[in-house]
């Protein structure tokens, strides 16, 4: 529950969320559940120049991205499609995430 | 994904406050359906009214009718409410005929298939 409660904590913050298909999706962490399912709200496509390791070779997703760019404003993503999420820096406290983490093996 | 109340349904990760909207699920495979959420659950299975695939090839697009879809869950990438205001494409884009992206998405699995067999036989030049 530990990652659970800590996307919890990241609420309203603006997120990245790269999935297993290599697309990237910015926007404001709307909500999350225990599946670490993700609500993203004013969503955006990822600029491709700015991160080149996530270049997408498949030209079937740069049109989904010209599609999902125009029309859709927030989404649902599906927890088991995540690879990475990218937090905002001043989102992570590593202090707090360290004594929670001990916390959790010692089983408390 | 659990059950909201009415309440906060808007607050929660539920699929709740998409029932009854127009949505875009994409798939695990690429493709893109359209259609009106009907029911879900917690696996994000969803049942589509009126669904239709979107299937886009370079400028070309086309949307081909399915009638009712129940996607099962594990299928779903995203789901995305779609705004109907906005809902149109980039202007350049053209909508075809079935038949016609049909043809444009074979000749497109045949030029990628190609580019695949030359780069096989070319592979004993280490080209990487």
């Amino acid at each position: 529950m530990l990652f659970f409660s800590y996307f919890k904590d990241l609420v309203g913050r603006e997120v990245t969320v790269e999935l297993k298909n290599d697309l990237a999706i910015r926007g404001t962490l709307h909500s999350v559940d225990q599946y670490l399912n993700i609500k993203l709200e004013n969503t955006r496509v990822v600029d491709q120049d700015k991160y080149p390791h996530m270049v997408i070779q498949c030209v079937d997703y740069n049109s989904v991205f010209s599609f999902c760019k125009l029309s859709v404003r927030n989404c649902f993503i599906r927890g088991s499609v995540v690879r990475y999420v990218q937090l905002p820096p001043e989102g992570v406290d590593i202090e707090l995430l360290h004594d929670a983490t001990r916390r959790e093996a010692r089983g408390g | 994904m659990s059950w909201a109340g009415p309440e906060d349904i808007h607050l929660s990760t539920s699929l709740a406050s998409y029932l009854d909207r127009k949505l875009l699920v994409l798939l695990r495979d690429g493709r893109k359906l359209m259609g009106t959420l009907r029911s879900f659950d917690q696996f994000a299975n969803a049942v589509l009214e009126g669904a239709c695939e979107r299937v886009i090839v370079g400028e070309l697009y086309c949307d081909i009718p399915l009638g009712l879809y129940v996607i099962r869950g594990e299928n779903v990438v995203l789901i995305g409410e779609l705004d109907l205001e906005r809902e149109e494409l980039p202007p350049h884009m053209t909508r075809v005929s079935a038949a016609e992206i049909r043809r444009a998405q074979k000749a497109e699995r045949e030029a990628t298939d190609l580019k695949g067999t030359m780069r096989k036989r070319m592979e004993f030049l280490d080209l990487d």
